[in-house]
């Protein structure tokens, strides 16, 4: 046995636990899962079925844990994982799951698909057998701490331009602040604009909040590929920065994925409880709603939508809140169909984003969120999203719908603050 | 001689390996040892696994159209089943002659018509299972063992009704049996494992504040 194979059982032996051998052993294999996943739904390739991108996982379970597998091992018989299974499975896994999630919605026997899909992904990457632009990703995230190579210089200048813009200082190492805001290198390059909202509606609220120069990056790209090692350096890096600023709490930007990680999962991936609470913007704009202290003025007339990212809404539990903010200010809102938990994916999550060998089958998933967008006919889509909104813009390029606005659901918020708190005075 | 044996000794064999297989299953799971969540819950974890436990007796609409002969075929053979198993006539003497513990057994119509559903449901999703490419790809020889068995079984409880002719009886019995024999090592588990598959989900959505 190769050490690559010995590394990659080792590390999925170390994922069984009570859940998961519960999950094996009560798949009845109807493949209903196949109709909740957009990568079968919209290729009609069954081997994009979410159960059977688990069978590494399966395969491993029948043999050590069963007792037909261990009688059938005993005598030299039955079927061995080996490393071509490794091999074969990789594309499947990260080019052809989205870690959205949905199939973990609508198996009868309860079964978190997504949760096995990710399990997987530990036992591939610990044997090696990732895409190499997350791989590259993933060094990038250690090396420099941005996925991106996104410096801090880069974020000091995109600051500069944002204060410059707004007319509002951007708190950078403020020690003492109530809350940290983390960023995605995705937003810094692509939607900068967020940074200026933030810093516009904070100062509205009275908010005390810091950006770090020690540690940016709300990215956790040792999840995206399934190394628990990196995913465990990139979360030690935030509560550094975050213990460094005595910050009491501490945002998770638009990004579904940074969310999720390190509002859930980081604690269990570390072995210990966080020692500052967690919010994505959303929630905290809620709260700041809630308190009467996010005040808006005007209205859109536009026709919005909302995409919920997968990850902050079915799985991080960010749902009601960003219908109460668009309430506020957008009367003409049309929800699309299937939405909130039950929300089509983007096709970009779980790293797919960030692995270009799999654009293709991306674009053609897209199919999806463009029969949805088709239904509800809006003049604008709002998301919570920087990943979704970069692919959101992508799907809907390739297939010529200019006509829906993508929209950040903080710029549109801040857009809308009550004039005479909009400006630093 | 047969009779003896299957009345006797094949009996008590089924019957044990069926009852320890199935703690065994059950208990090999739980001795290995989970991980607490760490996370701050926002929600009920115990809410969410008995909320999935119930909910998931019900399809979700949004794919209710796509699954739809699934749907129908599963409900069919499973209800039809549950009333065959539990409210059969003959069932309900035989438990109450081993148990002591007797209900009212259903009519001979009801027992018609709820072997028909089985029936159906059950050759529906088999067909399903052979036919569609998602079925075919992911079935293995365990699952069609199983629903072969259970069709046999329903089959020669049907024939056993002619209750003058013994042998039919008793080989309802045998393949009883067989059936018990084999369903602790199958996939046919998951009509024990379905309730902490769905509390395990349900707990770790329910503890995020997500309906699941």
């Amino acid at each position: 046995m190769s050490d690559s194979l010995t590394r990659g059982l080792e590390a999925m032996r170390a994922q069984m636990d009570p859940g998961v051998m519960s999950y094996l052993s009560s798949c009845v294999r109807c493949g209903i899962c196949a109709e909740a996943c957009l990568f079968y739904t919209e290729t009609g390739d069954a081997r994009y079925t979410p159960i059977h991108k688990v069978e590494p996982l399966r395969k491993l379970w029948k043999r050590e844990y069963t007792f037909w597998g261990k009688l059938a091992a005993g005598m030299g018989l039955g079927e061995k994982l080996a490393e071509a299974d490794l091999a074969d499975w990789e594309e499947l896994v990260y080019d052809g799951c989205s870690m959205c999630g949905r199939c973990s919605m609508v198996c009868p026997v309860g079964i978190d698909i997504a949760n096995l899909i990710r399990k997987v992904k530990v036992g591939l990457a610990a044997a090696g057998f990732s895409p190499p632009d997350l791989v590259e990703a993933g060094k990038r995230a250690f090396e420099s701490g941005s996925p991106m190579n996104v410096s801090v210089k880069t974020l000091e200048a995109t600051i500069r331009v944002q204060e410059k813009e707004t007319g509002i200082e951007v708190p950078l190492d403020v020690e003492g602040a109530d809350y940290l805001c983390l960023l995605s290198s995705g937003e810094i390059a692509g939607f900068p604009e967020f940074i200026g909202s933030l810093s516009k509606i904070f100062k509205a609220c009275g908010v005390s909040w810091t950006l770090s120069s020690d540690y940016f990056e709300a990215t956790n790209t040792g999840v995206q590929l399934g190394d628990m090692k990196l995913a465990a350096t990139i979360i030690e890096r935030v509560i550094a920065a975050a213990e460094k600023l005595k910050v009491k709490t501490v945002i998770s930007p638009e990004c579904g994925h940074a969310y999720t990680t390190i509002r859930w999962d980081a604690p269990n991936i570390i072995g210990r409880p966080l020692p500052f609470r967690v919010v994505h913007i959303i929630e905290l704009l809620d709260e700041l709603r809630r308190d009467g202290c996010l005040k808006t003025e005007g209205i859109t007339e536009e026709r919005l939508s909302y995409h919920d990212p997968c990850n902050a809404g079915r799985r991080g539990g960010v749902l009601e809140q960003p219908r109460k903010l668009l309430d506020m200010v957008a009367p003409n809102f049309v929800e699309l169909p299937e939405s909130a938990e039950m929300n089509w994916c983007c096709g970009g999550g779980g790293g797919v984003s960030s692995n270009e060998r799999a654009n293709e089958l991306r674009l053609q998933v897209f199919s999806a969120k463009k029969r949805q967008l088709d239904a509800a006919r809006p003049e604008g889509l709002v998301t919570a999203c920087s990943n979704c909104r970069h692919m959101l813009e992508d799907g809907l390029e390739d297939n010529d719908m200019h006509d829906i606005e993508l929209i950040g659901i903080t710029e549109l918020i801040a857009e809308h603050l009550v004039a005479d708190t909009k400006q630093a005075g | 001689m047969f009779t003896q044996l299957v009345d006797g000794i094949f009996w008590d064999i089924a019957l044990w390996v069926f009852a320890i297989g199935v703690l065994w299953r059950i208990l090999s799971i739980f001795r290995v040892r989970g991980k607490p969540d760490l996370s701050e819950p926002r929600g009920s974890a115990l809410a969410g696994a008995i909320g999935a436990n119930l909910s998931r007796f019900l399809p979700r609409p949004e794919i209710g159209y796509r699954t739809r002969l699934h749907v129908i075929a599963g409900y069919l053979f499973h209800i039809g089943l549950f009333f065959l198993l539990f409210f059969a006539a003959p069932h309900v003497l035989f438990i109450e002659a081993e148990t002591g513990l007797g209900w009212t057994p259903m009519p001979y119509w009801a027992f018609i018509i709820s072997a028909q559903l089985a029936f159906i449901g059950l050759m529906l999703l088999w067909i399903h299972r052979v036919m569609h490419p998602v079925t075919r790809l992911i079935s293995s020889a365990d699952d069609h063992i199983a629903a072969i068995l259970t069709f046999i079984v329903m089959l020669t409880g049907c024939m056993a009704l002619i209750e003058t002719f013994e042998g039919l009886r008793v080989l309802h019995r045998f393949t009883v049996e067989l059936l018990m024999v084999y369903f602790p090592f199958s996939r046919l588990m998951h009509a024990f494992m379905f309730i902490p598959s769905r509390a395990y989900t349900g707990a770790w959505f329910g503890r995020r504040g997500v309906k699941a």
